[in-house]
């Protein structure tokens, strides 16, 4: 029996709020990063999902540049955390504060 | 049905992008042969000239260029046409935002050039990143397919996020990187979840006509996943897609509520690239936003521009959000002292004023946008390139800085002076023509919460005057904080010269930039 498409739904909506949920609360900028991650694929759960049932690859094709720039955003990111580290020797965001008014 | 070419004929109007494509790859190669000599900085930036320039060539050349449809032959400005099979489109709003584009990137690595803040032995590295933005400035101004906007605003963010941290030891600099690339991750992954959901409604991710596309089967499935029973589970599915689409364009254009990135990334950033950000994503953020509300979310396609999508009235939705932008930024700004940080609040709040245009949801209220958008680029650019003049050598963006300007280097603050009118509003200036327009398009449709929401521009520039004028009274009237002339390289002089210019022949001039509006209004899907 294949599953129905409201059971990936649901599992995306649930990863979806993980991951915001993981952004506002997590101040290691790592983890942060993990919650985008997150989103992002239940992003690309949604767009499978409904390609699936739709059986219209256009949603196969989006998930393939989601996981595209993904990876894209990690290289970028995980370059700047290494670069804010080496100057003052933490990830924690809520240290990051010398531009405050 | 719109015209829709293949792959091998969308090539020669898709030259201006492979140019520039073929000009970040250029100008990397270029960056590890030429030896470290005087003359390096100034060959890195003129091939990156040169391939913008070529690329507006190519523009210039693509509008003239014919294709074929059915055995009748058009040319591209008698009939907006989409290319590679929809994913992209060739209209005259995208051509607009094309020349926009490449001229901002081309100011961009001009006032990089003498800046010290971009080391000389990097400067390739820079304007290779800023071609790569250009590319994808432009795919955001031309695409019809969620795929497409998705891959132009990521292309954008991530070479921005690179080049805010560009001074690599320079602690405020990683730290802007690393709040940029945090908000801008969140954003990106709002925007790519309610393309997810509008995929769902819509079977497609091509968004033209989008409103009255979604079929019955989108319906039904979120019916069924809200077990609701009631109808409007679709639509509810529709506005939650759309608010989450447009939290991604308000990141990019810097509204409030997803505005807590910019003061702090402008602030770190090297001051050549903020002025750039300041004007060129968010141009481009404008152009996409037009294009989703005005192609995509307008049910009667034409005059009344996203009236009202399942139940739900965008304009006036985009008309709070434009007075709260503007509110915030002008009251932020009030008790700034560091000069990049004040910009940074006042160009949120000119996100606001631009968004009055938006909501304003007419024809007038677009093409109100890009010409305020095109009298922005000039002020807005001055008003950064005085402070990168200024804080050139002192490394000071303090507005104490700024204390007797006028005996150190009057040219500069009389061409500082006139950006800060022309950002306030005043006449005979081009911001004030920008604002004119704006506040027109929205008055001219005449409801209640239109005038409200004029009125709330008003007293807003009044506002901003307050600040702006600060900065003037400092350069003017206080005593200098030292003797010594401000030393202003050349190329700055006469860059300053030009956007001084351009700010006083438009305020007065100011029929051809209606013209340029109104010739450049045309969107694909409408006609």
């Amino acid at each position: 029996m294949a599953v129905p498409i409201t059971h990936y739904l649901v599992l995306a909506a649930a990863l979806f709020c993980l991951g915001a949920l993981g952004v506002l609360i997590r101040r290691n900028a790592l983890v942060v990063f993990m919650s985008v991650e997150l989103m992002l694929n239940a992003a690309n759960l949604t767009f499978l999902a409904f390609a699936r049932e739709r059986g219209d690859l256009s949603g196969h094709a989006a998930a393939f540049f989601v996981i595209a720039v993904a990876a894209a955003e990690a290289a970028v990111g995980l370059a700047i955390i290494i670069a804010v580290f080496r100057s003052r020797n933490t990830v924690n965001v809520e240290e990051l504060r010398t531009m405050r008014h | 049905m719109l015209p829709t070419l293949d792959n091998a004929a969308s090539l020669k109007f898709f030259a201006p992008e492979m140019l520039l494509t073929a000009g970040a790859i250029a100008v990397f190669l270029l960056d590890l042969v030429v030896p470290r000599h005087a003359r390096r900085v100034g060959i890195l930036a003129g091939v990156s000239l040169a391939f913008l320039a070529a690329a507006t060539m190519a523009t210039w050349f693509s509008v003239r260029a014919s294709y074929e449809v059915d055995g009748q032959l058009f040319t591209a400005a008698q009939q907006p046409v989409a290319l590679f099979h929809g994913l992209i489109v060739h209209d005259p709003w995208a051509v607009l935002f094309k020349y926009f584009s490449f001229g901002v990137t081309a100011l961009a690595i001009l006032i990089a050039a003498p800046s010290l803040e971009v080391a000389k032995e990097r400067m390739g590295e820079y304007c290779a990143l800023l071609l790569a933005i250009a590319v994808g400035m432009s795919l955001m101004a031309s695409s019809t397919d969620m795929l497409m906007m998705v891959i132009g605003v990521e292309l954008v963010s991530m070479v921005s996020y690179a080049l805010a941290g560009f001074r690599k030891a320079h602690r405020q600099s990683a730290e802007a990187a690393l709040k940029y690339v945090v908000y801008g991750g969140v954003a990106s992954g709002m925007m790519l979840f309610g393309m997810s959901y509008l995929y769902g409604l819509l079977g497609t991710t091509n968004v033209v006509g989008a409103a009255s596309a979604m079929d019955a089967y989108g319906e039904r499935v979120f019916k069924h996943l809200l077990q609701t029973g009631t109808p409007g589970a679709g639509q509810l599915a529709m506005v939650v897609a759309i608010v989450l689409i447009l939290a991604g364009i308000g990141y990019k254009i810097a509204s409030v509520p997803w505005h807590m990135w910019c003061p702090d990334v402008y602030e770190g950033a090297p001051t050549p690239f903020t002025a750039f950000l300041s004007v060129g994503p968010k141009a481009a953020g404008f152009a996409l936003a037009v294009r989703i509300l005005y192609g995509a979310l307008s049910e009667s396609g034409g005059q009344d521009l996203a009236v009202v999508v399942k139940d739900v009235p965008w304009p006036q939705v985009i008309g709070v959000i434009a007075a709260i932008t503007m509110t915030v930024g002008n009251f932020a700004a009030l008790n700034q002292t560091n000069l990049k940080r004040m910009l940074a609040y006042s160009s949120i709040a000119h996100a606001g004023y631009l968004l009055m245009g938006v909501a304003a949801a007419s024809a007038t209220g677009s093409q109100s946008v890009a010409i305020y958008l095109i009298v922005y680029l000039f002020m807005n650019l001055g008003a950064f390139l005085v402070v990168g003049t200024v804080a050139r050598l002192s490394g000071s963006e303090s507005i104490f800085e700024y204390r007797g300007l006028s005996a150190r280097a009057p040219f500069v603050a009389v061409a500082f002076a006139i950006f800060l009118f022309s950002l306030t509003g005043l006449p005979p200036l081009a911001g004030f023509v920008g604002k004119f327009h704006l506040f027109k398009a929205l008055i001219d449709r005449g409801e209640a919460w239109h005038v409200v929401l004029a009125i709330i521009g008003l007293l807003n520039s009044a506002v901003s005057l307050y600040y702006y004028a600060r900065i003037v009274k400092a350069m003017f009237l206080d005593k200098p904080v030292s003797e010594d002339p401000l030393p202003v390289p050349p190329s700055y002089g006469f860059l300053l010269g030009f956007f001084v210019l351009a700010v006083v022949v438009f305020g007065v001039y100011f029929d051809g930039l209606r013209q340029i509006a109104e010739t450049h209004m045309r969107i694909f899907g409408h006609s």
